[in-house]
């Protein structure tokens, strides 16, 4: 068996996301260093807070100002932070439930070792040296001996107040295309195009993922296919794609490999893109050092006969 | 209730073997003939199929509907989905069967967590507002747990120590813990990250009693969630894996076992605390999480672990657990019987 190809994946995007009123004054506060809670229907005073109780679902929207000091709850020593992470020196994470509050809120907690940290021990929050309106605005808690701060009544009315967030996301794989694919990428790079058989159906599938979609069963018996093929069906591009060096229009089309009982797509080239037709003969054309086929030109045969490839649509 | 529904056959991968050579629809494809065969019935026979997975846990976009190249879905097949694991699959599927909208369905999930790191990736699907942005990885919350447990007094590390020897069938003072991954879990806390899949075969009546010698009958089954904010919640109980278990009558006659969905050793604490278990009761004879949990099959798993003692007449009665979300959040409970012998 041919090695297994694998390849780094990254998936990233920035999620925007819009606040409601109690989450806006909330964060928004945070930027101003003051830290609010809600009041629910029975008199607790929930941080951070939350647009709905989360027991009786009711609206609430009675804001509270509480105590940048408070109370860790729990704790757990993390000596490796990850990517992310509020700190990049080992910290603890912790629950701390700050004063005038009844719930805790998740941050780092700023300590010298574990043997620092206990539940229980008192904290005050470190606000960040540059603030926006975020979670992260607290830049992480850190031990505190001193009296409970007293808040000064802030209703949550603010200047300008955030109404949204840009939360970045990034996610790294190793991406490795499972048995069937890598066989067709190790062919592909002799310039071969290989399928697998059906053993139920006999149809062949190119690229081949492995699996007959239709029988439900593992196809294993390669076939060689092509290189000549038929273009079964067609689409005109007008839009230039970004980071894509192709003038517009060209043409993208589905094309059914001899040999093949599934089309697959490619761009059509040496060839007027309004000359492209249903049933047009056509070839790959390699280039250098890639893997996969720069394109597919006409072969120059007559056109294939619709019968031929009319159940490849 | 007026249609008796049973798990006639599970089956799954070998979790201990990684799957980096394969793709998610061949590690998944063995899973569904095994469980097929053992019924005898095809992908035409079934009246409905459920599958449950998730995205991020390999980065693969749709990765659901490459899987169903797995199952046969042509002629077109009645077919669902849920991004959650594979037990609330079979949630959805019992309710189907429950209308008398079908008389068989296949229950099948799947989770590559190798090809990204699994610790991360879960951090997604927290808060995005307050919590995300603080990257908190799965392990992190687990220890938040552990150490509030520990702090009102229901374990400490020896205990925690021994449920992971169990789990993994090694004597508690052989079996090394390891270094602390998040402080106070070390790496026998913890699940191994592997790749996996599993399937079961749902059928109603006597349907159920052709396809099956034994069939293990659904009894109860429930689901329900609490707050998703922690620092709201009270770490060291779970209300709602003992509501489910109520709505589920787990508690009307004792269990001889129970499968727990506990991915980390300190879990099954809050577990066995919530659902009344005592010495008597055999729990997770599987290995449960510890041994093997491939993320989004793992609480399948234990539905078919429970049903599978029953088939082959190691249990009357048996509990099975499964879990979603950071420390517990979510929880489903089924009770699962045999008819008498
Ligand atoms: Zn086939």
């Amino acid at each position: 068996m041919p090695e297994v190809l694998e390849a780094p994946l990254v998936v990233e995007f920035p999620f925007t996301r819009s606040l409601g009123p109690v989450q806006s004054a909330f964060l928004t506060g945070l930027r101003e260093r003051v830290v609010l809670g809600v009041r629910t229907g029975d008199g607790r005073i929930l941080v951070p807070p939350v647009e709905y109780d989360p027991v009786t679902a009711e609206e609430i929207r009675d804001l509270v100002e509480v105590a940048p000091t408070g109370t860790v709850t729990t704790w757990a020593w993390n000596h490796a932070p990850r990517r992310g992470q509020p700190l990049d020196t080992p910290f603890a994470w912790a629950l701390v439930r700050l004063d005038g509050a009844d719930t805790a809120l998740l941050h780092a907690l700023d300590a010298p070792g574990p043997d620092a940290v206990r539940t229980g021990m008192r904290v005050r929050v470190r606000w960040a040296g540059e603030r926006t309106g975020a979670v992260t605005d607290i830049a992480c808690f850190e031990p505190y001996d001193g009296d409970p701060a007293q808040p000064s009544g802030h209703t949550g009315d603010f200047e300008n107040p955030v109404t949204g967030i840009v939360a970045p996301a990034r996610l790294d794989y190793t991406y490795s295309p499972g048995r069937a694919q890598t066989d067709y990428l190790h062919a592909l790079s002799d310039r071969r195009m290989v399928g697998e058989r059906c053993p139920s159906c006999r149809k062949v599938y190119v690229p081949p993922r492995g699996a007959c979609p239709t029988c439900g069963v593992a196809t294993s018996e390669q076939v060689d296919v092509g290189p000549r093929g038929t273009v079964t069906t067609f689409c005109i591009v007008n839009i230039k794609a970004r980071n894509l060096d192709i003038e517009v229009p060209y043409v993208y089309a589905h094309i059914a490999l001899d040999g093949a009982d599934l089309a697959l797509h490619g761009r059509i080239g040496g060839i007027p893109y309004d000359q492209v037709r249903m049933g047009l003969r056509v070839e790959p054309v390699w280039t250098e050092g890639a893997r996969h086929p720069d394109h597919y030109r006409p072969t120059g045969e007559p056109d294939a006969d619709y019968e031929t490839y009319k159940e490849l649509l | 209730m007026t249609r008796e529904i049973a798990v006639v056959a599970f089956a799954r991968t070998d979790h201990r073997r990684g799957a980096d050579e394969l793709s998610e629809v061949e590690m998944l494809m063995p899973v569904l003939h095994e469980v097929l065969d053992r019924t005898g019935l095809k992908t035409a026979d079934i009246g409905f199929t459920c599958s449950g997975s998730c995205d991020y846990l390999a980065g693969r976009a749709f990765s659901f509907t490459l899987a169903l190249d797995g199952v046969g879905a042509w002629p077109p097949i009645s077919e669902s989905h849920v991004e959650m694991d594979g037990a609330w699959a079979l949630y959805e599927a019992w309710t189907k069967l429950l209308a008398g909208d079908a008389d068989t369905a296949l229950v099948y999930s799947y989770g590559k967590s190798t090809p990204g790191s699994v610790r991360d990736v879960l951090t997604r699907q927290l808060d995005p507002y307050y919590v995300a942005p603080l990257w908190p990885d799965s392990v992190a919350l687990a220890a938040l747990q552990a150490q509030a447990l520990i702090d009102a007094g229901d374990t400490d590390e020896p205990a925690l120590a021994a449920v992971a020897a169990r789990s993994r069938g090694s004597r508690a003072d052989a079996a090394p813990q390891g270094d602390y991954v998040v402080r106070p879990l070390r790496t026998g806390d913890c699940p191994p990250v592997v790749d996996g899949a599993a399937a079961v075969v749902l059928a109603a009546g006597d349907r159920a009693r052709e396809l099956c010698e034994r069939p293990a009958w659904i009894r109860g089954i429930d689901h329900r969630i609490e707050a998703h904010a922690l620092g709201v919640r009270d770490l060291t109980d779970s209300p709602s894996t003992r509501l489910a278990a109520e709505r589920a009558g787990a508690f009307r006659r004792p269990v001889d076992t129970a499968e727990l969905h506990a991915p980390f050793s300190s879990q099954e604490v809050v577990l066995r605390k919530a659902l009344r278990l005592d010495d008597g009761v055999r729990v997770n004879p599987s290995g449960g999480a510890l041994a093997a949990n491939p993320v989004m099959a793992a609480g399948l798993v234990r539905i078919g672990e429970a049903a599978a003692g029953i088939h082959r007449g190691r249990s009357d009665r048996a509990l099975a657990h499964a879990t979603s979300g950071p420390c517990l959040q979510q929880n489903l409970v089924a009770v699962l019987e045999g008819d008498p012998r």
